[in-house]
């Protein structure tokens, strides 16, 4: 008992709806499954009066339904009136558990209520947000069992019990507790899942009594009761035995099943394990497998502008019509300024012909790339970057030529030509840039942004082996041998590999015999020697340095240990062709050893003062490794005026970006809840418009096109972005001082449109070091004592030094 | 930006003493070369000239104030704080040099002492800044105050309801001493750290000696009473259950006083911290008017 269409549309997000109307309109018969009873389960599951942004502003909307920039509400109500209005063929509540294509070439969908359905073709468009996971028990769709909450404050005087050890249990239980009785469930001894922040403030909770929690414990049944004051009854089986408890109220937050091995199960491939790469589609976003195509957040387009787009273009590829892809005018915009242009297809034929990191891609993923890239001509001589520079993108060399100093006078260059490619150092050191780089003759560039490439990396293992085979060979160049041809590293990069250390993780121990070096590629490291019994942390060692060399130059046993202090990828370099390298190039041998003597000399520094080393190590613990400009404030300096704050607020529309008391302290070094600027920010990792991007010096910023989804926030460890919307204007100092007009410094300004209950557009904000300000970050210039300091991770052993 | 923490006192390698004794330095050998045919005082060319210095200096070391609430520029406000109180505490010498040290009972001299209180309310801050900053940091022990506030709120519910399972005289006990924890309030109290445990340590004790005289607790003990109350009650022996439930409410209670007495101090600290500019601004307004005062009767009543 099947029904059987020509489309089969899986999935009712912006991307599945979208497919769903052109298909509507076309006339075409087709069904939209839709797992949830509402459509869009995504943008339902928004906060309420959640402002929905329509970036990217530059594309146009293809679809015919209608969306653009409003509440979350406004723009359900439109979904759904449009649904109605082109008559889309929805069955709510079924989630499709397999999809399969028989031998006679339709598709066989089974929901997980039973129902089956035959199709032609396929559209899948779930998106990522993946299956809630529920109990798993008898009673996990009781009325009173929950898996979302909106708000806490709802609910008063229940007993609730939350499931779940991650940060959106621990919040939810924390923000209940203040009035209701909470339970939580853990099912491990510790909640070390969790962001550091939530692990304290519920261990605080349960240790106060606020909060009652079993460890090692899990749900078993959960029953629904008639008598009594409670609704309801969950039966646990702790390390003691059975309990019982009599709730009002379950909250579940067990995270979500990745929609990956269900597309898996459909046949799709996945071209790496990495959890951020994307299956491989064709430009008219078919996958692997005929006749099932992939639109929207699954493919690898996280916004909802685009995933609309594709819905409505793959209904016109399956129908066999032609349509100029939506972004064809942006394409045509950007390749527009590349010398002896004609189109576009033909411009990308060239960029795939001439760059071979790029001909491993399929030709959609280069749209894409190309859609986030930019092409550059510049004119010969002019800088492309510069040594020292923060930024992390990505260079290839169209046409033309570059040259890269590898000196400051600039005397000493390598030229790159044609398919060649640069930049990959900084982007995956997450560091300063090492060189500068001039544009030569004819100069046709692509640069691309971080994310876009990580993407590609994680997506592409050609890409990714190129790419790592290149930079092992740079590496060894510009660290030890610039004058050496790579024919004369050919043995040293051929024994050449990449290690990767989870932090705390040993490289090598003091006394071992060492038969190998280590340049830092990502992470940093820290070496430290036993004394008196205790670990005793000597120097920082950050990515773009290498350790071990002592070893193998005179002592034969390494003189300390090396540890990660964060996660960390090395270059590991064999001993015996480095030996034989040094032997043959005395120049190197020369410059090894002064580098060695002043390590030596700097570590007996840092052994002479051994409560130096103690207060690298708060500061390691505190994430400092990973971070490359962190604010410190010294207490004994700190009168707590606040005015680091006042400054942030003032100089950033009214929100203070820096909370100055919080945070942990040690000999009066203080780490306030301030951004770290990390070498690989965690905030970046997830953000659906790539808003978050660092600056030429370094500055980790949101730009404008923050589409406000709140990611951001959750991934950053330190807790410093917040949720804003933008701030009114303020009137100015004199006028305050004066005439006492408008709020002080450091005031919030006044919102006129407080009051007024619409949406408002909420962003995320954190600290941009001050970027435009000429003098720098201002709380550390408004701190009236020299309490607030900014200093990056390389200073801490100096920093030390001067603090005794 | 240096990548060390230096103090006020010695920014940029102590400039601006060098700078001040410099300074001063200079207008001593000026002093003591001008031999003026009177004696030395406001009216003669190094008179002058002393004179519009340290006028232009009360004009500049009052944009401070501006300066630390103008947050864009590129210098540092610890640079203008360091060059502030070293210039100012040149001032004294300057004034008194420009004066060729005469006072009397007069406007002028009043203008003088102005200023003087003034500078000598900076030297009490400056010595606010170098000291309280360590001991409040070590009072605090890496907790925030609004983490401790916090804590005292928790630590009085689970009290209260430890104590509401007890005995209704307990919990009215336990209620009035909540409704008795009052920190910070006015200025004095600030100062003063004490918070209301402080009484009610003083309750305990004199609650326990007069029991020692005559069985009978003491009045006027806050929340001294409550402790002792208890203490009576655990002696009396009531059910096992209880008497259990009571040393919880007393561990509950003490941990609470170490926090409401930690507070009281971080508060007395912080108040102390800005108490004196209370003083030194409003002076030094005063002293603005008082330089006008002095410049417009100089010009104008010669
Ligand atoms: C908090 C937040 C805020 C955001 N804000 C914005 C914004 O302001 N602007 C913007 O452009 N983008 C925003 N985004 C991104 C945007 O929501 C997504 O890019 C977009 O929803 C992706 O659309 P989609 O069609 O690919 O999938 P989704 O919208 O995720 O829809 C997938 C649908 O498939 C259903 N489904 C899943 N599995 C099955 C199954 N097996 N069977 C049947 N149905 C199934 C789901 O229930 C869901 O309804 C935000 C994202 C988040 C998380
Ligand atoms: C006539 C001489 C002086 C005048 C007119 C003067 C004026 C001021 C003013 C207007 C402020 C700004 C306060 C604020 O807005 O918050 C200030 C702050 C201050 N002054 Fe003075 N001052 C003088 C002398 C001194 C001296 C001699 C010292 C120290 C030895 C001193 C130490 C300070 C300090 C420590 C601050 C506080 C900085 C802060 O935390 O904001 N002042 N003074
Ligand atoms: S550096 Fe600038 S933006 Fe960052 S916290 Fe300080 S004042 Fe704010
Ligand atoms: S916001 Fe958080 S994750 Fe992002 S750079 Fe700053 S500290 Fe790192």
């Amino acid at each position: 008992m099947s029904e059987r269409f020509r489309i089969a549309i899986v999935g009712s997000g912006p991307g599945g709806i979208s497919a769903a109307a052109r298909a509507a309109e076309r006339g075409e018969s087709h069904v939209l499954l839709e797992a949830e009873p509402h459509l869009s389960n995504t943008i339902f599951r928004y906060q309420k009066g959640k402002f929905v942004m329509d970036e990217p502003g530059i594309l146009p909307l293809r679809s015919p339904v209608p969306f653009k920039a409003g509440s979350r509400e406004a723009i359900l109500d439109a979904w759904n009136e449009s649904a109605a209005r082109l008559k889309i063929n929805v069955r709510h509540n079924h989630e499709v558990s397999a999809i399969r294509r028989r031998d006679d070439g339709l598709f066989q969908l089974d929901c997980a209520n039973g129902a089956r359905f035959e199709a032609q073709f396929v559209v899948l468009g779930i998106g990522l947000q993946g299956n809630i996971r529920k109990l798993g028990t008898p009673g996990e769709d009781l009325p009173f069992v929950q898996y979302q909450l909106d708000d806490p404050d709802e609910y008063e005087g229940e007993t609730i019990v939350v499931v779940g050890a991650g940060d959106a249990a621990i919040e939810n239980a924390i923000a209940l507790a203040k009035q209701n009785n909470v339970v939580i469930i853990n099912r491990r001894d510790e909640f070390a899942r969790a962001k550091k922040g939530n692990e304290t403030a519920i261990l605080k909770a349960i240790e106060d009594g606020l909060i009652e929690c079993y460890y090692n414990a899990a749900p078993e049944r959960v029953d629904a009761l008639s008598v009594g004051r409670k609704k309801g009854r969950m039966v646990l089986s702790t390390p003691n035995g059975k309990a019982q408890l009599l709730i009002d109220r379950v909250i579940a937050r067990l995270g979500a099943t990745a929609p990956r091995g269900f597309v898996e199960a459909c046949g799709v491939v996945f071209p790496s394990k990495d959890p951020a790469a994307v299956p491989a589609i064709s430009p008219q976003y078919e996958s692997n497998v005929k006749g099932l195509y992939i639109v929207g957040a699954l493919g690898g387009y996280p916004l909802i502008k685009q995933a609309m787009n594709q819905g409505y273009e793959v209904i016109e590829y399956i129908r066999g019509e032609r349509v100029e892809p939506a972004d064809e005018p942006l394409l045509k915009a950007k390749l527009g300024g590349m010398p002896g242009f004609r189109g576009v297809d033909e411009a990308l034929a060239r960029i795939q012909k001439n760059v071979r990191v790029l001909s491993h891609i399929t030709p959609l993923q280069l749209r894409e790339f190309m859609l986030d890239s930019d092409l550059r001509t510049p004119r010969p001589g002019e800088t492309v970057f510069a040594r020292n520079d923060y930024t992390n993108s990505f260079y290839s060399i169209v046409d033309g030529e570059v040259h890269i100093a590898l000196d400051d006078a600039g005397q000493q260059h390598i030229t790159l030509r044609r398919g060649e490619f640069f930049g990959e150092m900084g982007l995956i050191s997450g560091r300063r840039r090492s060189a500068t780089v001039k544009a030569g003759a004819g100069c046709v560039l692509i640069e691309t942004p971080r994310r876009s490439m990580n993407r590609l990396i994680n997506s592409v293992a050609a890409v990714k082996r190129e790419i790592d085979e290149v930079f092992i060979l740079r590496a060894i160049q510009s660290r030890f041998a610039p004058e050496a041809s790579a024919e004369q590293l050919k043995e040293m990069v051929a024994g050449a590999t990449l290690q990767k250390f989870a932090a705390g993780d040993v490289l090598f121990s003091e006394g071992e015999i060492g038969d190998c070096l280590h340049l830092v590629r990502v992470g940093s490291l820290t070496i430290s020697r036993t004394i008196g019994g205790k670990d005793v942390v000597l120097s920082y060692v950050p990515a773009g340095n290498y350790v071990g060399e002592m070893a193998l130059l005179g002592e034969s046993r390494r003189s300390a240990t090396a540890r990660a202090s964060i996660a960390t990828e090395t270059v590991r370099l064999d001993g015996d062709s480095f030996k034989k390298l040094v032997n043959r190039m005395p120049v190197l041998k020369l410059r090894l050893q002064a580098e060695y003597r002043q390590r030596a000399a700097s570590n007996l520094a840092m052994q002479a003062l051994p409560s130096g080393g103690d207060i690298i190590q708060f500061l390691l613990a505190q994430g400092a490794g990973e971070a490359t400009d962190i604010l410190l404030i010294d207490e004994s300096l700190c009168v707590r005026c606040d005015n680091c704050e006042k400054a942030c607020a003032e100089t950033h529309g009214g929100t203070s970006r820096l909370d100055r008391e919080a945070g942990p302290t040690y000999a009066s070094v203080h780490v306030p809840t301030s951004c770290r600027h990390c070498e690989h920010p965690h905030c970046m990792k997830d953000c659906p418009p790539d808003a978050l991007r660092r600056a030429p010096n370094g500055e980790v910023y949101i730009a404008d096109n923050c589409i406000g989804c709140g990611n951001c926030e959750r991934n950053c460890p330190y807790g410093v972005i917040h949720m804003a919307s933008k701030p009114p204007k303020k009137p100015g100092l004199l006028s305050w001082l004066l005439l006492g007009l408008g709020p002080g410094p450091g005031e919030a300004p006044y919102d006129p449109k407080k009051s007024k209950k619409e949406p408002k557009e909420k962003k995320a904000v954190k600290c941009d070091m001050c970027k435009d300000e000429k003098g720098g970050p201002a709380c550390v210039r408004a701190c009236p004592t020299g309490a607030a300091i900014r200093i990056s991770p390389e200073e801490f052993p100096a920093y030390a030094q001067s603090r005794r | 930006m240096n990548a060390r923490h230096e103090s006020i006192l010695n920014h940029a390698r102590s400039r601006w003493l060098w700078f001040s004794l410099a300074l001063s330095l200079t207008c001593l050998i000026a002093y003591a070369w001008h031999s003026p045919s009177v004696p030395p005082n406001g009216g003669t060319w190094l008179g002058y000239t002393l004179g519009t210095i340290a006028g232009l200096l009360i004009l500049w070391l009052m944009l401070f104030g501006l300066r630390k609430r103008s947050y864009s520029g590129s210098s540092s406000l610890r640079g203008w704080l360091s060059a502030h109180i070293y210039l100012g505490t040149t001032l004294i010498l300057i004034a008194l040099l420009h004066a060729g040290f005469q006072v009397g009972w007069n406007l002028h001299t009043f203008f003088l002492i102005l200023m003087l209180l003034v500078i000598f309310s900076g030297f009490f801050g400056v010595y606010c800044y170098l000291r309280y900053p360590t001991l409040m940091t070590r009072n605090r022990d890496s907790a925030t105050r609004s983490a401790m506030l916090e804590e005292i709120a928790e630590l009085d519910q689970n009290a209260l309801a430890l104590a509401d399972g007890i005995d209704p005289k307990v919990h009215s006990i336990v209620l009035r001493s909540i409704q008795n924890t009052r920190l910070g309030g006015g200025v004095l109290t600030q100062l003063r750290a004490r918070d209301d445990s402080d009484a009610a340590l003083a309750g305990i004790r004199a609650a326990l000696e007069a029991r020692e005289k005559n069985n009978q607790a003491a009045g006027g003990a806050k929340s001294g009473q409550t402790i002792f109350a208890m203490v009576d009650f655990l002696a009396s022996g009531t059910n096992d259950r209880q008497a259990e439930a009571l040393r919880k409410l007393i561990d509950l209670l003490s941990r609470k006083k170490a926090l409401a007495s930690k507070v009281a101090r971080d508060i007395q600290y912080q108040a102390l911290m800005e108490i004196w500019l209370y003083f030194h601004v409003p002076l030094s307004f005063a002293t603005v008017a008082g330089l006008i005062a002095h410049v417009v009767s100089v010009f104008f009543y010669w």
